[in-house]
């Protein structure tokens, strides 16, 4: 078989296995769901994704290590991650294939030139390390945007997959949404649309994980070169070389993906994949100037302070950025996301959502919980975010550790922030309606909501006692809406008395109060009744609330919710507390 | 440049041109006719189409209305309590469709009480398809936290799938608006229909738990579950929705569960704390009575509960139980 052939076997292959591994984040005991799937074996393969964090955290993370893996691979082969591992450059692959197919040879060797605006994914790569690298500017991991893995993972996972699923519901019953994903949704469409203009586009100028390869790809101990000085310099090598390194020239080796086009196109076989150098000589470095890595290496350290100018770590963080239980407190949080969104995935109820840039541009795409999407807030009893997360930004705890119970009863159970009242949209508080649908949905005991009875007269509610027969009364008014007060909740209480009655129904001038109840003193003619409603209205508990927003995806006040979770008192940040220590 | 074409133009191409422009305006105009609109849209949207959920209910016999069993095992005491009112047989029938209705509304592990019991459901799945020989039964409800969530969590999706019954969640294409007949509330409101819309029987077993807004959560208060959309909203008139779900639900048999009976803290509970044994299981044909009987468990009577005497006044059953000559039993 050709080693085009099995190239192409193994990226369908691994491109298969990456969509698989996507369908089945499924939380579930099923075959296809997640059940012990190991679907964050791509982003662990990624050795930026292991860089990044060791540059923030000056840690290898265990499960990072098949990172190493690659990098020992690329040693020996050079970069067959892109040509043979990466899902998002095999899309980039047969897109850029279906583009040109048409092309006659002189226009793909045309296209498939080497052109000096490689060097860009080189500075993105030198911007993002820098970014990560000096903790006493300050650290934080935005590789993420651009890193392919995490890139092509949150793109099929937050907007392929719900899209397709719309029409089948075979992973969601509901449908599954994604606040912003447009915006994800135009980065990975740009990405795929570019191989229209140049094949590989992304890989060739924008990847980062690839341009960290060109740089370790110098010390590989095989390489594609030419065998023998007499070639016929036909160019066909260089017709679909995926990487746009010459092969017909000095091969530039940090350009070259492995494809093996260039072997294959070959019909004098010059062209070999061997251990000495190409013998018409070969540039191992990459094409960057000493002036550009200053540059980006200066603009990468200087960017972190620059995007933290809006004091989000301080005293201005944004309160609507509520993490995922166990997330690290935010600066460390911020050390290790690599906005993969395997959390906006796992989640059962959806209510993970990838963040926008209110939060600051660092926010963006990093899991931030919006109880107004989803089917119920976060779930009491779940913790599937933190057992996908890669890189432990949210930590893999346990049921226990959530709840705060058995040899974690000591610290309590981890808040995500603390609910609030808007008693100005609140039905029970502002428009006299019984309702405390979110003291119902409260899924703790004892409860983070309770009630305070109170009963208020209701408007134009002070009537004029014509006549009292037994348990019902007479008005002088004519004019009460039939069997308003029927609902059992409206109660009459004379101006005299000083016990209610429950009121069981009424017509236009007659009110009629419960069998089981008398007045206490009958109401004189002429004398004043008060119709009152009976209100249970609530209150948190922000010793008890953990901030789940249940209550806030339940709350009936669809528009601005009457009840509302904000991040202040979550157990991540010690400074962001409410309450005193008791 | 134009004059060169037009001189190139002979006759038989301008009279294609023509005959193709000829056709196109042509059917520019037939396609605007076609579409012709001279109202413009109107405030109200067209009336939908409305659904009625069937009657499942059995003729009443006498004597073999309501049935009490004490004891703890809840897979005894429901047996011995459907046999009291005459055996699975009488509610389904060989070859018919059944759908059960436990409560599933919360993503809580089954000791918590919050939902059904999955061995009770299990249990009436069985006694469904081995004593009586339906043809299928499936299990369904429209919970509260998320759908598929809580048939796992609850356990009542294993259990029931074990069991040989089919379990559906609440997709949106399982909904339709209903109005019903001399109801207030629900008017052109969408309900979960569609699992029930060709079944034969429908039988709904629910625990009995404390409810802070409406007092108690038993059978009646179960069929929440068949609301749709906003349903929430319902709550600042707690008592009607829960009569007019007594009016719009006619289930072949209620099996109210108070096994153990949830005190505090309910609908969902969180604790074992707020559970009370009272080793008691209803089974009815009556579920205003089943929870009638139910609510004196919660240590509560019948004026406590409006939504009650409400039923009562709209004819969907009995508050005084007594009346209804309940069979008492113990099953050990």
């Amino acid at each position: 078989m050709r080693i085009v052939q099995t190239r192409r076997i193994s990226q369908v292959f691994f491109f298969t296995l990456f969509v698989w591994f996507c369908i089945v984040s499924t939380v579930g005991d099923k075959l296809w769901q997640l059940r012990g799937w190991p679907v964050n074996w791509f982003l662990q393969l990624d050795p930026l994704v292991a860089i990044g964090t060791i540059l923030t955290t000056h840690s290898l993370y265990w499960p990072l290590l098949w990172a190493l893996v690659v990098v020992a691979l690329t040693i020996i082969l050079g970069r067959f991650f892109c040509s043979w591992v990466c899902p998002f450059g095999s899309i980039h692959h047969f897109v850029g294939f279906l583009g040109n197919r048409k092309n006659k040879a002189a226009q793909k060797i045309q296209l498939n030139k080497y052109r000096k605006a490689q060097c860009i994914k080189y500075f993105i790569l030198i911007i993002f390390l820098s970014m990560a690298a000096f903790p006493s500017v300050a650290s934080t991991l935005q590789t993420g945007l651009l890193d392919p893995i995490p890139l092509v993972t949150r793109s099929f996972n937050l907007i392929l997959l719900p899209i397709v699923d719309r029409s089948v519901n075979f992973v969601s019953v509901s449908g599954r949404f994604y606040e912003g994903a447009w915006l994800i949704f135009v980065v990975f469409l740009t990405a795929v649309l570019l191989n229209l203009v140049i094949p590989r586009f992304y890989c060739r100028f924008i990847c980062p994980l690839g341009a960290f390869f060109g740089v370790i790809n110098r010390f590989a101990l095989w390489r594609i070169g030419k065998t023998q000085n007499e070639c016929a310099n036909c160019r066909l090598c260089e017709k679909s070389c995926e990487g746009g390194c010459e092969p017909a020239g000095n091969i530039r080796t940090s350009e070259c993906v492995l494809c093996f086009n260039c072997l294959d196109d070959c019909k004098h076989e010059v062209i070999g994949y061997q251990t000495r150098p190409s013998v018409a000589g070969e540039v191992t470095d990459p094409d960057i100037s000493r002036r550009g890595f200053v540059l980006s290496l200066t603009s990468g350290i200087l960017a972190v302070p620059a995007v933290r100018l809006n004091n989000k770590l301080g005293s201005n963080w944004y309160h609507r950025v509520i993490r995922p239980p166990g997330a690290l407190s935010e600066e460390e949080f911020l050390k290790r996301c690599i906005k993969c969104g395997q959390c906006m995935r796992a989640c059962p109820t959806n209510v993970i959502q990838p963040g926008g840039i209110d939060g600051g541009l660092e926010n963006l795409w990093t899991p931030v919980l919006n109880n107004r999407i989803g089917s119920s807030g976060c779930q009491l009893n779940c913790v599937a975010c933190g057992q996908v997360c890669p890189t432990s930004a949210i930590r893999p705890i346990t049921l226990s550790e959530k709840l705060g119970i058995g040899e974690f009863a000591k610290n309590g159970p981890v808040k995500m922030g603390t609910a609030f009242f808007d008693r100005n949209r609140c039905l029970p508080w502002a428009m006299d309606k019984p309702c405390i649908v979110c003291e119902e949905n409260c899924p703790l005991s004892p409860k983070a909501i309770y009630t305070q009875e109170c009963f208020n007269t209701i408007r134009d509610g002070i009537l004029t006692v014509k006549h009292t027969k037994g348990n019902t009364l007479e008005t002088a008014e004519n004019n009460l809406s039939i069997d308003k007060f029927a609902t059992g909740d409206y109660y009459c209480i004379s101006e005299q008395g000083d016990q209610r009655t429950k009121i069981v129904g009424n017509t236009e001038n007659l009110i009629e109060i419960s069998p089981a109840e008398k007045f206490d003193k009958i109401p004189a003619a002429g004398s004043k009744i008060h119709i009152q409603v009976r209100l249970q209205r609530p209150y948190i508990d922000i010793e008890k609330c953990i901030g789940c927003g249940v209550c806030e995806h339940e709350c009936p006040v669809s528009g601005k919710k009457a009840v509302r979770v904000s991040a202040e008192g979550e157990t991540r940040s010690a400074d962001r507390t409410l309450l005193l220590k008791s | 440049m134009n004059d060169q074409i037009e001189k190139e133009l002979d006759r038989r191409q301008f009279l294609a041109r023509a005959g193709k422009a000829g056709i196109s305006i042509a059917a520019a105009g037939i396609a605007s006719y076609s579409l012709y609109d001279a109202e413009g849209p109107q405030p109200l949207s067209k009336t939908r189409q409305l659904v009625t959920l069937p009657d499942f209910s059995i003729p009443q016999m006498a004597t073999q209305t309501m049935s009490v069993v004490k004891g703890h095992d809840r897979v005894k005491t429901v047996n011995k309590a459907i046999e009291l009112l005459g055996g699975i047989e009488r509610f389904v029938k060989s070859g018919e469709t059944v759908a059960i209705k436990p409560n599933v509304a919360f993503a809580s592990p089954p000791m918590l009480g919050a939902t059904t019991r999955p061995e009770l459901v299990a249990e009436v799945v069985r006694l469904c398809y081995s004593r009586a020989g339906a043809k299928q039964v499936y299990v369904t409800d429209n919970p509260i936290n998320d759908p598929a969530s809580c048939f796992t969590l609850s356990g009542i999706g294993k259990a029931a799938s074990q069991a040989g019954a089919k379990v559906i969640l609440p997709k949106d294409n399982l909904f339709e608006h209903t109005t019903l007949e001399g109801g207030k509330l629900i008017t052109n409101w969408p309900i979960f229909f569609k699992p029930f819309e060709k079944v034969d029987k429908l039988i709904g077993i629910a625990p009995i738990k404390h409810h802070h807004r409406s007092g108690a959560s038993m059978t009646m208060k179960n069929w929440y579950g068949l609301l749709g959309g906003r349903r929430n909203i319902f709550h600042q008139d707690i008592n009607t929705i829960i009569s007019e779900l007594a009016m719009m639900v006619k289930p072949t048999l209620v099996v109210l569960d108070g096994t153990q009976v949830m005190m505090t803290n309910g609908p969902t509970g969180g604790s074992i704390s707020d559970l009370r044994r009272a080793d008691t299981l209803i089974a009815s044909c009556d579920m205003v009575a089943a929870d009638s009987y139910g609510c004196t468990l919660l240590d509560l009577k019948v004026p406590d509960l409006p939504y009650l005497t409400k039923a009562q006044e709209a004819g969907a059953g009995a508050t005084d139980y007594e009346s209804l000559k309940p069979i008492f039993a113990t099953a050990s």
